[in-house]
C-alpha cells in the first residue's frame, strides 16, 4: 500500500484512488471474489422459489472488538438471525461501512475477516457494499449497516405472532453472556470474568428445529434481553406467558457480575439466542434437535403460552408465587441500592 | 456463589411460611430498606403472606428521598463547563424541577455512571483539566465508602476532586417515623447493610423507648421470612431487637468504617423528599474538607417545582400503597416518573410496578 | 440501600487494595474500611469496598438452621 500510515483518512472516502486502494487492498480481499468484487453499482443475484424475506440492521457496538467477537461477526450474525427468525434461509447481505477518520486498518481488517468467516459459516454471500469516511469524532471507530435477503421456503410459516395457547417456550442456551462480555471489555467497571459474547448465526439451528417439529414463533432476544423478547412475543401473539424463573439458564459468571452491579440478567443483551414457541407435543423432539446442534446444546424449556391477558408475562419464582415481567425502560444502569 | 446460594433454600422458606401461618396473630410490618422492598417483591412474598401479614415499605430509598432541589443542584453542577459529574447509576433518571441527570447528559453535560466513588477519583487523576464532582447519595452503607474516597483524595493532594453530599442517616428517620401520631405498624424489618456499618445497638431505642419489635435481617427470602416469624412472635412475647443477619451484623457495627465516616462527615439537617426536614439526618462535609464541597458552589438553579400532586410522602410513611396514588401506572410510570418512588428501580412504586401482580390494574383513578 | 455481595479475597495488594472473586468474576476493591482480613476470608462488597468480613461461624449456624427447617441432610 502506498499509504504510509495504517489508518483511515478522509481521502479514503473521497471516491478517488485512495478509496479504490482501500477497497482493493483491504475490503475486497476479505470478502472474496464474488459479486462484491465486481464492484457494479448493484448486485444481481438469483433467488430461489419462495417468499422473499428482507431485513436491515445497523451495528454501533463499543468496543469494536470484544471477548468472543467483534463488530464484523455481530453484523453478519445479527442480520442472518433476523432472517432466521422468520424461517427464511439467509442468502445475501449488503455491507455499508462508515469509517471514522483515524480508524486503524488492523481493526478494519479484523472486522472484515470476521465478516467473511461468519458469512461462510452461515452460508451467505456479501454481494454489495458501500464505504464512507467521516471526520474524527463523528463515528465510534466504525459503524456497520447491513441489509439481508433470504427466502422463506413454501410451507414454512414462522412469525412473532404465531404462538398458540399451550405452546412450550424454549430458549437455546444461557442468557446475558453478550451484554456482560461487552460491559467487561468497555472497561468502565473494571471487572474480569471468563465470559464471551454468545454471538452466533442461528439459521442452521432453526433449520434443525423446523426439521424436528412445528415452530410457531421465534424471536431473538437482543437489546432488552430475554425479558423484551418474552414481552414482545406475548403481545404479538395476544396470549399470556408463564415463565419458570428457575428454568432460565444463566452462567455463574454472568449471575455474579449482575449481582455486583445490580443488573438483572433477563434484561441483558444476547447475540446468539432465540426464543421459540412450539406445540407442547413437539417440544421434546425440538429440544433434542436443538441440543444436537452447535448453538443449542444448553436448550431448555422455560415456560408456556396460555390463554390470558395479552402481554402479561408472569415469572414464577422458587416459592411458587408469580410476579409480572415488565418491558425494560431504557438502558439498564448499574446501581448500588 | 458462596455465602449467597446457601441461603437460597426454597424448602426452608416454605417451612417458614408454614410456621408464620400457624401463628395466632399476624401483623403489619414495615420494611425500612428499599433493597428489602425489592427482595420481597422479587421473591413474591407479599401474596404468600397475605392476608394475615401486611408489609409496608418505609422511606428506605436514599435515591427516592433526595429532595428535588438537591437534584436541581446536581444538574446545575453537571452543566458547569469543565465539570464531570460522576454518579451511581441509580440517580440518572431521578426527576428534579426541570429534567434529570440523564436529560442533562443528553443535552451535553458530562455525566458519567460509576460503580464506586473510587472510579471518580481515578477520573480526577487521569483528567487533570477537569473538575470531577462525585454525587454522594446513600445511607450509612455508602457514606463510609465516600468518606474513604475523600480521605484518599486529600492524601493524594487531588485538587480537582469534589463531593456533592446528599447522604442521609437512618436512625433519626426511624425516630421521626415512630413518633408520628398515626404511625400504626407492629414492627420493623430493619436494614441489613446499613446495620453492618452502624451496628444493631443503634436501634435499641425502638423497643426500649417505643415498645416496637424489630429484627435486623438479610436479603434472601429465608432471611426476611425468619425476621417476620420473629416479629409475629414478639407481638406475644414482648418487643425486642433481634439480629437475624448475624453473619454480617455485629452489635457495634464496623467501628473502622464508622470512624472514617465521622472523620469526614458531620450531621446536618436534611430534607427528605415527600416527607419533611428531619433534624440531624443528613451528612455534610466537615469544615476541614470544605474546599472539596461542590455544595458551596454558586450556581444558577431553576425555580423549585410546586406540589405536583405526587403522593410519595404518604407512600414512604406507609400511609398508602402505590396503587392508592391516582398517578400510579397512568401518569406516573418508570418511563415517565413523577416522584422519586417511581424513579429508582428500588423505589416503592417502581418495585410494585415492576414486580407486583396487583400493579396491572391500578386503582385510584389511573389516568 | 444497598447491594452488597459476599466475595472471596484471593489476593491482598498494596495501598489497601485486594482482588476478590465472586462466582468466577474478579475485581479489585478497597480494604480501607476493614481490618484483619486475609486471603481466603470472605467479605461483603459494596461500591468497590469491603464493608465487613463475613462471620463464617455465624453463617454456618444460620445455614444449619435452614437445613433443619428444610429437613435436608445437606444444603443443595
Amino acid at each position: 500500500m502506498r499509504v504510509p500510515d495504517r489508518f483511515v483518512t478522509m481521502a479514503h472516502g473521497g471516491g478517488g484512488t485512495r478509496m479504490q486502494e482501500l477497497l482493493s487492498e483491504i475490503v475486497f480481499p476479505a470478502l472474496g471474489s464474488g459479486e462484491v468484487a465486481a464492484a457494479e453499482d448493484a448486485a444481481c443475484v438469483d433467488v430461489p422459489e419462495g417468499r422473499l424475506a428482507f431485513t436491515t440492521d445497523s451495528f454501533v457496538v463499543s468496543p469494536l472488538v470484544f471477548s468472543g467477537g467483534d463488530i464484523g461477526k455481530l453484523a453478519v450474525c445479527g442480520t442472518v438471525n433476523d432472517l432466521a427468525m422468520v424461517g427464511a434461509e439467509p442468502l445475501y447481505l449488503t455491507l455499508g461501512l462508515i469509517l471514522e477518520e483515524g480508524l486503524a486498518f488492523d481493526v478494519l481488517e479484523v472486522a472484515l475477516a470476521s465478516v467473511a468467516r461468519s458469512a461462510a459459516e452461515a452460508g451467505v454471500e456479501v454481494v454489495a457494499g458501500d464505504t464512507k469516511v467521516v471526520e474524527k469524532g463523528k463515528a465510534d471507530g466504525l459503524y456497520i449497516n447491513t441489509a439481508g435477503v433470504g427466502v422463506v421456503p413454501r410451507g414454512v410459516k414462522i412469525s412473532i405472532t404465531g404462538a398458540m395457547p399451550g405452546d412450550s417456550l424454549l430458549i437455546n442456551g444461557f442468557v446475558g453472556d453478550h451484554g456482560v462480555a461487552v460491559l467487561k471489555d468497555r472497561g468502565a467497571f473494571a471487572f474480569d470474568v471468563a465470559i464471551d459474547s454468545d454471538c452466533a448465526p442461528l439459521n442452521a439451528l432453526v433449520a434443525d428445529m423446523v426439521g424436528a417439529g412445528s415452530v410457531h414463533a421465534l424471536r431473538d432476544p437482543t437489546r432488552g434481553g430475554l425479558a423484551a423478547a418474552l414481552k414482545e412475543m406475548s403481545v404479538a401473539s395476544g396470549l399470556a406467558f408463564e415463565v419458570d424463573e428457575e428454568a432460565i439458564p444463566v452462567r455463574e459468571g454472568v449471575r455474579a457480575v449482575c449481582e455486583v452491579l445490580g443488573l438483572d440478567p433477563l434484561y441483558v443483551a444476547n447475540e446468539g439466542k432465540l426464543l421459540a414457541a412450539v406445540p407442547p407435543d413437539d417440544a421434546d423432539g425440538v429440544l433434542e434437535a436443538m441440543r444436537a446442534s452447535p448453538y443449542g446444546r444448553d436448550a431448555r424449556l422455560i415456560g408456556r403460552a396460555v390463554d390470558g391477558k395479552k402481554g402479561r408475562v408472569s415469572l414464577i419464582g422458587a416459592l411458587g408465587s408469580s410476579r409480572l415481567l415488565r418491558m425494560p425502560s431504557g438502558e439498564q444502569l448499574p446501581r448500588i441500592c | 456463589m458462596r455465602y449467597l446460594d446457601e441461603f437460597r433454600v426454597p424448602e426452608a422458606a416454605r417451612e417458614l411460611l408454614r410456621e408464620i401461618g400457624e401463628q395466632r396473630a399476624g401483623g403489619t410490618f414495615m420494611e425500612v430498606c428499599g433493597t428489602h422492598t425489592m427482595a420481597i417483591s422479587k421473591a413474591g412474598l407479599r401474596p404468600l403472606l397475605a392476608p394475615d401479614i401486611d408489609l409496608i415499605s418505609g422511606p428506605g430509598c436514599p435515591v427516592c428521598v433526595t429532595a428535588d432541589t438537591d437534584i436541581d443542584r446536581a444538574i446545575a453542577v453537571a452543566k458547569t463547563p469543565g465539570v464531570v459529574l460522576a454518579t451511581f447509576g441509580d440517580m440518572m433518571k431521578v426527576p428534579g424541577s426541570d429534567g434529570s441527570l440523564a436529560s442533562a447528559s443528553a443535552q451535553g453535560a458530562d455525566v458519567r455512571v460509576v460503580y464506586s466513588p473510587l472510579d471518580a477519583l481515578d477520573m480526577a487523576r487521569s483528567e487533570p483539566g477537569k473538575d470531577v464532582v462525585f454525587l454522594g447519595v446513600g445511607f450509612e452503607t455508602t457514606a463510609p465508602t465516600v468518606a474513604a474516597t475523600v480521605l484518599q483524595a486529600r492524601r493524594d493532594r487531588l485538587l480537582n476532586f469534589y463531593l456533592l453530599s446528599f447522604h442521609k442517616v437512618v436512625p433519626p428517620a426511624l425516630r421521626a417515623l415512630v413518633s408520628l401520631d398515626d404511625f400504626n405498624v407492629d414492627g420493623f424489618i430493619l436494614p441489613g447493610h446499613v446495620s453492618v456499618i452502624i451496628g444493631s445497638d443503634a436501634y435499641a431505642f425502638l423497643p426500649d423507648e417505643f415498645g416496637m419489635p424489630c429484627v435486623v435481617t438479610g436479603f434472601e427470602a429465608t432471611d426476611i421470612l425468619q425476621a417476620i416469624l420473629r416479629l409475629v412472635k414478639m407481638r406475644e412475647q414482648g418487643a425486642a431487637l433481634e439480629v437475624e443477619y448475624s453473619r454480617a451484623v455485629k452489635p457495634e457495627g464496623n467501628p473502622k468504617a464508622l470512624a472514617v465516616m465521622h472523620e469526614v462527615f458531620e450531621p446536618c439537617d436534611a430534607e427528605w423528599r415527600g416527607l419533611f426536614v428531619i433534624p440531624g439526618s443528613g451528612l455534610a462535609l466537615r469544615e476541614e474538607f470544605l474546599q472539596m464541597d461542590a455544595g458551596c458552589w454558586d450556581l444558577e438553579l431553576p425555580e423549585p417545582s410546586r406540589d405536583s400532586g405526587c403522593r410519595c410522602g404518604e407512600i414512604l410513611c406507609g400511609r398508602i400503597k402505590p396503587m392508592d396514588c391516582p398517578f400510579f401506572g397512568g401518569r406516573c410510570t418508570p418511563d415517565t416518573p413523577v416522584g422519586p418512588c417511581m424513579v429508582s428501580s428500588e423505589g416503592t412504586c417502581a418495585s410494585y410496578f415492576l414486580y407486583s401482580e396487583d400493579a396491572d390494574e391500578p386503582r385510584g383513578g389511573g389516568e | 440501600m444497598c447491594l452488597a455481595i459476599p466475595a472471596e479475597v484471593v489476593e491482598l495488594k498494596e495501598n489497601e487494595l485486594a482482588l476478590i472473586d465472586i462466582g468466577g468474576a474478579r475485581k479489585q476493591i478497597s480494604m480501607m474500611l476493614v481490618d484483619d482480613v486475609g486471603v481466603g476470608d470472605y467479605v461483603l462488597v459494596h461500591a468497590g469496598f469491603a464493608i465487613e468480613k463475613i462471620d463464617e461461624e455465624e453463617a454456618a449456624r444460620t445455614m444449619e438452621l435452614l437445613r433443619q427447617l428444610a429437613g435436608l441432610d445437606e444444603i443443595p
